[in-house]
């Protein structure tokens, strides 16, 4: 019998993982159990993009049915530390808002309850009181000389600037032929995990130690950040992490300030602790990746040459820079010049703070807004040079043959040959057809256009590339660099394969590979490994680059696995050639059995060689240590810190993605189709194809959802739009075509296993290829994504045809854009002016005509406190409202001023009312504009939008009656409108 | 049934997947977290809790509903399946559980069993969808790691619609 | 995102549901489907004191014909309404606007009633219910009434129905012969909310065009004979009186252009499908 041993590394295998998540038996962290007694959290967060606290009153929420306590951020700030960050810079942020708060969405206070329902009950019971400040929104405003300051003690909301010269770019510019420009704008956007994020923690005063149960998904240079802020040393944070969480795309690292509050939260209340975000906290507070503007530039021949780029990029980090921040700008710092052979770059990188969820780490990590700057700027070169697009790619690319290649900023291509992928995509994905076929959509008059991406796809981080956002002096001090991974191959004394790692799996399959490449070792097969991922910083091996991010796996945790499982093997192999009395190096391992390689018949099961190491541990030879538990570590050495001309290797393998698309646009609605999506990958050698496929069809379906649906969006002021999955529009199975995958295997030089990323480059490429496929099918310079139909229609539909002769447009002031409500009107009233100013001058009249109002205290002329419940359709809300009257114009006109607040939000308004006397009466005319802010603004889009505009625009709509406005409501017989009750109140009636 | 009080905690009585089951919620608990929180059922996701992910999607009496808009007293008496009720009677996996392991639709597995109790019931209504039909019905759920590609590809191969 | 505390009836009757309703009046709400009411609650958008759930009266599961309307009972399923065998024929509208309305898992349980009582406007349901000039019948213990669609719906999730009154049942007038009809939405996904909904009927010259989704509830006009520059001119002052609104997905700009567009479109074929 042939004992020759089927390798498995290569193969698409069957995932060992889908047994239990098929059957529903997989334990995600919501299911983990808990101690008794754990106290549930739900967390009060800020209705304001930016306001100071000037009070909070808890006493009531804390005398709840089943409440233990209720905190705040002086709680929190007396038992921890603020947050470290890369920069020193006073950005103080601790785990609950502490004085001020800088986003719409930030934590202000922890309810903790018996459950969570409770929780969220003692949360409608407190009570805080907003000075609200002008926030900073948009991050090229928010740099400008009198903007509002996110954080005071900085001194500008841009916190850290650098340049970086690579080549002679100044030369190259000089020299060029033309120079071809572009600026564009990347919006926020985020992955979205199914699950939320969930952090269990036990303080145990004994010990003085934290045990953290959560989804975290590292990396673990965030442990440090929040065992410093927890005031404790790495070992007495103990973090566990679970074998299946619902999804991570780098999204649930940022778990992280939750963990602080909730072991904060464990300690001051002497009882363990759990919290389970929801949707809206997700969306709302959870991260965003961030927005970017970028100015780019390129100098060219007139053959299409790029000799030069130059960047202006402008990093939008919210309200925070909150570990790994900021990553996105200094991880594709090597590969700025992207797939090209481009020596000459110059660099301005500049990080802004704005009143927004703080930026995190999100799939993609920086490349999809460094990629549709440089992507989008070569379709412009083709336009502007009138050549062919896919041309001036080829042109430019890394020629063949030059690998390993030293990228202008530092990145070291580890192996390609981007031309014959090129060349083979074109092929295979038939562009030939492609573009007869837009040609003849042309000919019939539709929209239709091709466009490209070609992208480097860098995997695996090296620890050392945040250095480069220092200046040399201060990195030359502490040097950082490496990225260091760990597996341990664990045989017990019945000979079965343990294996644990430190690649905290977030769906891609890890374990399948791990026993893959275990079971090649030692001639088992996968299904004799046993693979367990839930990781344990209290008894596994973790280092900071431990975690799930940056498409790390197959090159590091893989590898690390490799070598454990080599040593493994060694270490077998030496026991066996003493039984079977054949050298070490002369043994083969297959199909369970270690045997001579030239007589396969001289043979032992690898179990009995196990077993003795446990079993027979004096047998052993005598410089080797009994039983078999063999821990594989490595750091990979090209992973160098940046060098002092500032470059940098900042990841350690490098794919090639080339993607081409076609899409067409409905001239009626300007919806986007995608018709025909090519993509290309170059990703080394794949471990198990079929999962790798998976990660590309994952990629690119997030990656089709940021080119056309998904973006946070924010109003003026800070408000925050899309808190629910119907408005914030992850795309569904209708929405994403099948893309068409071509697959090319260049090893990698740099890793043992051959193997690079593949998880991340179709969010680079994807967007920008659609963007470029739409400005080819417009014929136009620039697009910014997501491009709604909305957004292509007011692109392709010109000047809207005006209003019929006679008729009026609705005036401006009548629509409603994002949170802002506005409006005017008119009425009559048939008492005199005189009559109706006094009524509203009339506190008594006053409290009789605010709908639901339940009590109304003069706090000063004019000026007014009261309580109302309002609703409009189904929704109710009871609120604390503020109303003033000033500009007073007896009896001609007043401006109201108002301001709402309540659990489900704010508004903050004014109006002015004019009163005109009209045929013995009065002809009222107002007019008004509210921003709403807080649950209403952020639910209050697809949904639940009517519940909340018309909520809105009722409590306005009655404020304006207060003034003796509003239009004429037909009064229902039952129910009596404002208006009648308005005309009941002046005693006038109908 | 008579009026339930707000503060009290109710005695349920349902089928769940065949089998009787008991528990206690207040009116105002959502079944999803009834199910996994009252029950330790570790089948049921819960990704958004108004109604548009379908990660909780589960089967009450035959048709599919999100068990975040349903709450836990609204059961009683009721048949409750989750994706349990999927597993044959010798064990393991059914033939289009076999289907997706073997297409790699899923990946972190999240969305799988919610995607899984839809299609029990649509396949039911219809056996031999067409890729688009499909596409239309999973339009309920959301999943983020698999495009849907390798999802379309397990159940077409399933119900022999495999292109 | 959890509800805030609520006593619950799950009513075994219509008398029952509207007992409860009499006594508790706008502090209760009817939870039928729960499509619309539990993600209010969840979000703590609505805090009632009191839930009638109205999901298990038999007696309002029903689909029947009735002097010139299909009548459909308050407990009935969106499902059970698509899966109806007289829908194509009876129904030919609402069975053109089903694919647009939600997915698969919301109609299993949404009922048809719950999507016209909720009156949001986009919504496809109240409509086809306008279009076809449909009644919402609304009941009390104090007694019962029909509305007519235009009536019914008073703006944005507002309705003529009073605190103590339920949606019973909802009537769709049947489809007059010779006449046809036809659907079109734009939403940015499938099943979403429609950004423009339009619903139109056409019988002999006479043409119906309703559309969602751009006023704060659902408008019809009627027009007789026109076409071609006439019937631009007709959609464009259309658009124009609708306004429309901006909002995170869209523009009221849009939303008038999708009526010109998409108005024209579905006009014509409404009208090819005359008989």
């Amino acid at each position: 019998m042939s004992q020759t041993q089927e390798k498995y590394v290569g193969q698409s295998i069957d995932r060992v993982e889908d047994a239990a998540l098929l059957t529903g038996s997989a334990m995600f962290s919501d299911h983990l159990p808990t101690r008794s007694g754990t106290l549930h959290a739900a967390i009060l967060r800020s209705p304001h993009a930016h306001a100071e606290i000037a009070a909070i009153d808890v006493s009531r929420a804390r005398a709840m049915p089943g409440v233990a306590a209720v905190l705040t951020g002086e709680d929190v700030k007396d038992i921890s530390d603020p947050f470290l960050i890369v920069l020193r810079q006073p950005i103080l942020q601790w785990a609950l808002a502490v004085g001020k708060v800088r986003y719409v969405g930030e934590p202000v206070v922890v309810a903790l309850a018996t459950d969570r329902y409770r929780a969220e009950d003692a949360l409608s019971a407190v009570e805080i009181a907003y000075r609200t400040l002008e926030p900073a929104v948009d991050p090229e405003a928010a740099t400008e000389e009198g903007a509002p300051l996110v954080h005071e003690a900085v001194g500008s909301n841009i916190v850290s600037v650098r340049d970086f010269a690579y080549g002679d770019p100044d030369a190259a510019f000089a020299e060029a032929d033309r120079v071809v420009k572009l600026k564009i704008s990347y919006p926020r956007n985020s992955h979205t995990p199914l699950e939320g994020f969930v952090a269990s923690v036990a303080y145990d005063a004994a010990t003085e130690s934290y045990d953290v149960q959560s989804n975290f998904q590292g990396p673990y240079s965030t442990h440090t950040v929040i065992s410093k802020a927890l005031r404790v040393s790495s070992s007495r944070l103990r973090m566990r992490t679970p074998a299946f969480s619902g999804g991570g795309f780098g999204v649930k690292v940022q778990v992280f300030p939750y963990i602080v509050l909730m072991g904060a939260a464990s300690k001051i209340v002497g009882r363990p602790v759990k919290w389970v975000e929801d949707r809206l906290e997700h969306l709302s507070g959870a991260a965003a990746a961030p927005n970017r503007v970028i100015s780019i530039e390129a100098a060219v021949k007139n053959d299409g040459t790029i000799t030069g780029f130059r960047f202006d990029q402008l990093d939008d980090y919210g309200a925070f820079l909150r570990a790994p921040m900021p990553g996105p700008l200094y991880r594709m710092h090597g590969i700025l010049t992207g797939a090209y052979d481009v020596k000459n770059l110059a660099v301005t990188n500049r990080l802004v703070l704005t009143n927004k969820c703080p930026s995190g780490m999100i799939r993609g990590f920086g490349g999809p807004q460094m990629y549709y700057a440089i992507e989008r700027l070569v379709q412009r070169i083709a336009v502007e040079l009138e050549l062919d697009h896919y041309e001036v790619i080829r042109k430019n690319l890394v020629p063949a043959g030059v690998f390993p290649y030293r990228a202008a900023a530092g990145a070291l291509l580890d192996s390609g040959d981007y031309p014959a992928a090129l060349e083979k995509a074109e092929k295979e994905g038939k562009l030939a057809e492609l573009r007869k076929r837009r040609d003849e959509a042309r000919a019939e008059g539709r929209l239709y256009g091709i466009g490209f991406a070609a992208i480097v796809e860098p995997a695996q981080s090296n620890m050392g590339y945040l250095s480069n956002i220092l200046p040399l002096e201060e990195r030359r001090k502490n040097p950082k660099g490496g990225a260091v991974s760990n597996a341990t191959v664990n045989i017990d004394p019945l000979g079965t394969v343990n294996v644990t790692a430190d690649s905290i799996p977030q769906g891609q399959g890890h374990m399948t590979v791990l026993s893959q490449i275990v079971a090649d070792n030692l001639g088992l097969k996968p299904g004799d490994i046993h693979v367990n991922l839930e990781h344990d910083t209290a008894k596994d091996a973790w280092s900071i680059a431990t975690g799930n991010y940056s498409s790390r796996f197959t090159s590091s945790t893989a590898v690390a696995a490799d070598r454990a499982a080599k040593k493994a093997r060694a270490k077998l192999a030496r026991i066996a050639s003493q039984t079977l009395n054949v050298p070490a190096d002369r043994l083969e391992f297959g199909n369970g059995k270690i045997y001579a390689a030239d007589n396969p018949d001289n043979a032992v099961n690898l179990y009995r060689v196990a077993g003795s190491a446990h079993w027979t541990p004096g047998n052993l030879p005598d410089d080797m240590e009994p039983g078999i538990r063999e821990i594989g570590s490595w750091s990979p050495p090209e992973l160098e810190p940046p060098n002092d001309k500032d470059q940098i290797n900042s990841s350690l393998t490098y794919g090639f993605v080339f993607d081409f698309c076609g899409v067409e646009i409905d001239r009626d609605t300007g919806a986007v189709k995608i018709d025909k999506y090519v993509t290309m990958h170059d990703s080394g050698t794949l471990l198990n194809p079929r999962l790798a496929e998976g990660q590309v069809h994952g990629a690119f379906a997030w990656a089709v959802g940021c080119a056309l649906h998904e973006e946070f969006a924010y109003g003026e002021d800070g408000s925050f739009l899309n808190g629910t999955f119907a408005d914030y529009l992850v795309p569904t199975a209708w929405e994403v075509p099948e893309p068409q995958i071509v697959h090319m295997e260049t090893p990698s030089l740099v890793t043992p296993l051959g193997a690079k990323g593949v998880g991340e480059g179709n969010c680079m490429s994807t967007p920008v290829c659609i963007a470029n496929a739409v400005c080819d099918a417009l014929g136009i310079e620039n697009v910014t994504l997501p491009l709604s139909p909305n957004k292509v229609s007011a692109l392709i539909h010109g000047e809207e045809r005006p209003p019929p002769d006679g008729a009026e447009a609705p005036s401006a002031a009548r629509e409603v854009a994002g949170n802002v409500i506005a409006g005017a009107g008119e009425a009559f009233v048939k008492s005199p002016p005189g009559e109706v100013w006094a009524a509203l001058l009339d506190p008594e009249k006053l409290a009789s005509v605010i709908p639901g109002c339940h009590a109304l205290e003069r706090v000063d002329e004019n000026d007014y406190r009261a309580e109302v419940s309002i609703g409009a359709g189904p929704v109710k809300g009871r609120f604390k409202a503020n109303v003033r009257l000033s500009d007073l114009d007896p009896p001609n006109a007043a401006t109201l001023t108002g301001a709402l607040t309540g659990m489900l939000g704010l508004s903050e308004g004014s109006g002015r009312v004019t009163l005109a006397p009209k045929d013995g009466g009065t002809a009222l005319s107002y007019d008004y504009r509210i921003e709403v802010s807080g649950t209403v603004a952020a639910v209050g889009g697809r949904m639940l939008e009517g519940a909340a505009r018309a909520l809105v625009r009722q409590f306005f709509e009655r404020f304006a009656t207060v003034l003796g406005g509003g239009e004429v409501a037909v009064a229902d017989e039952a129910a009596p409108s404002w208006w009648t009750r308005l005309l009941a109140a002046l005693g006038i009636g109908r | 049934m008579p009026q339930l009080n707000r503060d009290t905690r109710h005695a349920i009585s349902f089928t769940l997947n065949g089998k009787p089951a008991q528990g206690h919620a207040e009116p105002r608990m959502l079944l999803s977290d009834f199910l996994v929180h009252e029950l330790g059922l570790t089948s049921v996701h819960v990704g958004c809790e108004h109604g548009v992910c379908g990660a909780c999607t589960v089967r009450i009496d035959g048709a599919v509903g999100r068990a975040c808009l349903t709450f836990a007293v609204q059961v009683d008496g009721k048949k409750v399946d989750t994706v349990e009720s999927l597993t044959p009677e010798e064990g393991g996996l059914n033939e289009l559980q076999k289907s997706f392991r073997s297409n790699h639709g899923l990946q972190c597995g999240y969305c799988t069993p919610g995607i899984l109790m839809s299609l029990s019931a649509y396949l039911e209504e219809n056996p031999k969808p067409s890729e688009d039909e499909l596409r239309d019905m999973l339009s309920g759920h959301l999943c983020r790691c698999t495009g849907y590609v390798n999802i379309v590809r397990a159940v077409m191969e399933h119900v022999g619609n495999a292109p | 995102m959890k509800p805030s505390p609520f006593d619950y009836i799950r009513a075994a009757s219509a008398e029952e549901a509207l007992d409860g309703l009499a006594a508790h009046g706008e502090d209760a709400r009817i939870l039928a489907g729960g499509l619309s009411l539990v993600p209010m609650l969840n979000f703590r958008l609505v805090e009632p004191a009191m839930v009638i759930d109205i999901s298990g009266i038999g007696a309002l599961d029903y689909i029947r014909l009735d002097n010139g309307a299909v009548e459909i009972g308050a407990a009935t399923r969106q499902s059970a309404l698509e899966r109806w065998d007289g829908i194509a024929d009876r129904l030919p509208l609402v069975h053109a606007a089903f694919p647009h309305i939600g997915h698969y898992q919301t109609r299993s349980r949404g009922t048809v009633c719950g999507s016209v009582a909720h009156s949001d406007p986009s919504s496809e349901l109240p409509l086809c219910l306008a279009v076809l000039g449909g009644e919402a019948v609304l009941r009390s213990a104090a007694g019962e009434r029909r509305v007519a669609a235009s009536d019914f719906q008073t703006g944005m999730l507002t309705t003529a129905k009073r605190d103590d009154e339920m949606v019973a049942a909802v009537r769709f007038p049947v489809a007059e012969p010779g006449s046809g009809y036809a659907f079109a939405e734009m939403a940015q996904r499938r099943g979403d909310f429609a950004i423009v909904a339009l619903a139109a009927s056409a019988s002999g010259e006479r043409v119906r065009l309703g559309v969602g989704g751009v006023a704060d509830h659902p408008t019809v006009r009627q027009w007789d004979g026109l076409a071609g520059g006439a019937l631009d001119d007709a959609l464009n002052a259309f658009a124009w009186e609708l306004g429309g609104y901006d909002d995170v997905h869209a523009t009221a700009r849009y939303r008038r252009e999708l009526v010109r567009r998409l108005g024209r479109k579905v006009i014509e074929e409404a009208r090819s499908c005359r008989s």
